[in-house]
């Protein structure tokens, strides 16, 4: 694995002065796993959302590698089109056969567990040698913070709204990095901007492996999570130490926990600096809070039961 | 004019002929009836190693035409094929590949929409797609649809166009029946389409491009919309050149409108796709008895070749236009109201009728043409015509 100083020395590819957020995990995300690319050709796409738009606004790109987006729900679909066009092409001897490039798809999580989930278990089904990044900020964020099936229980958004009926979200957060490697495919990984060491590994890796890779990395949103833009990295430590985001990899069938947490913090170290929790705690909300440590500690011990099984 | 092989074959197996002999580098394909020998043939092609494209098997058409427009972008030639309900799930992507300037051509094999769920022939899924900025080629016969194929990669390559092409043909009429078709030889066709040379391409990494930016603050997306136009209205003349080109090497005519007896016609039927040939069947007839009918065949929708039927309808004493899908709460199906719109620049107003049959497969019996010219005679020799709209072979 690359050292931080080979880290450091590779092209940025994703220019500085694009428009995200202050504090937005998903262009440090990006950032990251392209420098984990190194320096070989490489063409990203990307699903309609924040990512898209902050970088691409037309004249300009902050893309210095080719760049696609299509549409929201099939980023998956569309890089799949690029990378059997270059094996379409060096077998009509087009393009050099020894010539090796990287295909790396974006999506926010909107794109990816709720509208693009098909298109991207195809793409994965059909064994695309890509790379497909889920940047997960657990709301349809470009939208203005609307619910999605990775917004965790009790999470107000604009459409799980909070009041005397309901207390945000009720249903359980989907467990999308499991249903990726339950498609058997080489590398599927859980990851957080919060550590970069793991993150930037884990990228290599997904670029490495023949075949298709997923990577589900945490990227806190401060203007949906309702938090200031320089609490993104704490907050995201405090997701992995809580255990609601169990750091895991899952390498040609084994399971292996990348991060290790020995002491398990209350899920409310998580919940409580973040806005959009705000009204779990109340006092009627006592037993709702119970519910939801209950499911961070079912999702753990699942997570630690496969790991402890098969890695 | 070049030896061309003469073979009994159905429309789809031609068509996938001709995309073999186009040679494109890319094929993401997903079955639907009556598409799906087309995809079933390409896959055997590919097998079969005759093919160098790499063959998507894509879980959906909107995926199929997602990957086709990033294969696209990448650089490569890229050839598809769907119909009905998969037409319809690709709406959003059709517009998304004309929007990007993506030379891709896909086959619809024409077939009704749900719902009630139905398989056979009619136009309503590729009606559907008329605004998308594709351009739309219609097939009579199995011979055109392959005809059409090969000159579509053309047409949709030229650096004047750079659209996306649909090519199709009437759902198991057309594509499901063995007809007397000539093809060419692999040779021929590889000079003719030529090598698909991109422009921008995504695999052309010492170039980095980025496609399909934002343009949604204020100004660059009418700008692009506007270049669009431009490009739909610069196929019509490459379509010309090309079929000219075409009917050269083949000794087959091509226009973006056929007529048949126009040259004195005084009614006329005006109809898209497989109906043509009962319609020139039927006028045949009815000029042994002294009347005289013709026949206006439209092969090409968009760009919709108004100019030509104005020349083609000019002076008819009365028309009939025959849709085979629905503009439901409008004034009549959509090639009657392109019809209607460009005749209005006529000085001398043509009587102009509109017909809705063979829906969902219903069958186009000469007896109902012969009716469609009945009424014509009738509106011509003064007759005031009691309808604008008229359900043909419904109880």
């Amino acid at each position: 694995m690359a050292t931080l100083k080979e880290l450091t020395s590779n092209p940025e590819r994703l220019a500085g002065g694009h428009r995200l957020c202050a504090g937005c995990g998903a262009s440090i995300a990006v950032r990251q796993i392209l420098l984990a690319a190194g320096d070989t050709p490489l063409v990203a796409g990307c699903a309609t959302g924040c990512l898209e738009v902050s970088t691409t606004i037309y004249p300009y790109s902050s893309w210095r590698v080719p760049f696609i987006h299509n549409a929201f729900e099939n980023s998956a679909a569309t890089v799949s089109g690029v990378e059997a066009a270059f094996k379409g092409l060096q077998r009509a001897g087009k393009i050099p056969a020894n010539k090796k490039m990287k295909f790396v798809a974006f999506g926010g999580d909107g794109g990816t567990y709720d509208i693009g989930l098909q298109s991207l278990s195809g793409a994965m089904e059909r064994g695309h040698d890509m790379v497909y990044v889920c940047y997960d900020n657990g709301a349809y964020m470009n939208t203005g913070i609307q619910r999605s099936s990775a917004t965790p229980m009790g999470a107000w958004a604009t459409t799980s709204e909070v009041g005397k009926a309901q207390q945000g979200k009720q249903q359980r957060r989907k467990d999308l990095t499991s249903i990726m490697a339950a498609h058997g495919i080489p590398y599927a990984a859980q990851a957080s901007v919060s550590h970069w060491r793991d993150l930037t590994t884990k990228a290599e890796k997904a670029f490495a492996v023949e075949g298709p890779a997923f990577l589900n990395v945490l990227a806190p949103c401060p203007r949906g999570w309702r938090t200031a833009s320089n609490q993104a990295i704490a907050i995201a430590k405090l997701a992995v130490q809580t255990g609601f985001w169990p750091m895991f990899e899952v390498e040609d069938g084994v399971w292996r926990q990348t991060v290790k947490v020995p002491e398990r913090k209350p899920i409310e170290e998580f919940l409580k600096p973040q806005g959009r929790f705000k009204h779990l705690f109340t006092p009627e909300n006592a037993e709702f809070l119970v519910t939801i440590q209950a499911e961070v500690d079912k999702y753990w011990e699942y997570i630690q039961k496969r790991c402890a099984c098969e890695g | 004019m070049v030896d061309q092989k003469t073979l009994a074959a159905t429309g789809n197996s031609l068509v996938a002929e001709a995309i073999r002999q186009c040679n494109p580098d890319v094929i993401p394909a997903y079955p639907i009836t009556p598409q799906t020998t087309v995809v079933e043939e390409l896959a055997k092609f590919v097998a079969q190693g005759r093919m160098h494209a790499e063959y998507i098997n894509v879980e959906s058409e909107h995926s199929a035409m997602s990957a086709s427009v990033g294969a696209s972008a990448a650089g490569a030639r890229v050839a598809t094929a769907t119909s009905s309900q998969g037409l319809a799930l690709m709406w959003e992507e059709l517009h998304i590949a004309a929007g990007m300037r993506l030379p891709i051509v896909m086959f619809n094999a024409n077939r009704a929409l749900s719902a009630p769920i139905n398989i056979h022939c009619d136009h309503s899924d590729i009606m559907g797609a008329r605004d998308t900025g594709w351009i739309i080629m219609f097939a009579e016969t199995a011979q055109e649809a392959y005809d059409n194929t090969i000159m579509a990669f053309r047409i949709a390559e030229h650096p004047d166009v750079l659209l996306p092409v649909l090519t199709t043909a009437d759902g198991f009429i057309t594509t499901h029946s063995i007809d007397r078709a000539e093809v060419m030889d692999d040779e021929t066709v590889a000079k003719f389409v030529g090598e698909y040379v991109p422009t921008y391409a995504l695999l052309d990494t010492d170039n980095p491009t980025s496609h399909g930016n934002f343009a949604g603050l204020a100004g660059p997306y009418f700008e692009f919309k506007k270049q669009e136009r431009t490009a739909i209205d610069a196929s019509k003349p490459v379509i010309k050149q090309v079929g000219e080109e075409f009917s050269e090497l083949t000794g087959r005519p091509f226009d973006l409108v056929e007529t048949w007896g126009m040259e004195d016609a005084d009614i006329a039927i005006v109809v898209i796709g497989s109906t043509a040939g009962n319609a020139r069947h039927v006028a045949r007839d009815l000029r042994t008895k002294g009347v005289k009918a013709g026949v206006v065949k439209v092969r090409v929708f968009r760009p919709f070749p108004a100019e030509e039927l104005r020349t083609a309808l000019k002076g008819v004493k009365a028309v009939a236009v025959l849709d085979r899908s629905e503009s439901f709460g409008a004034e009549g199906g959509p090639l009657f109201l392109e019809v209607r719109s460009a005749l209005y620049d006529l000085e001398t107003r043509v009587p102009l009728v509109n017909y809705i049959y063979g829906l969902g497969g219903s069958d186009v019996r000469l007896e109902l043409m012969e009716q469609v010219f009945s009424d014509l005679s009738d509106i011509a020799s003064g007759a005031t015509a009691p309808f604008g709209l008229t359900y043909l072979g419904t109880r």
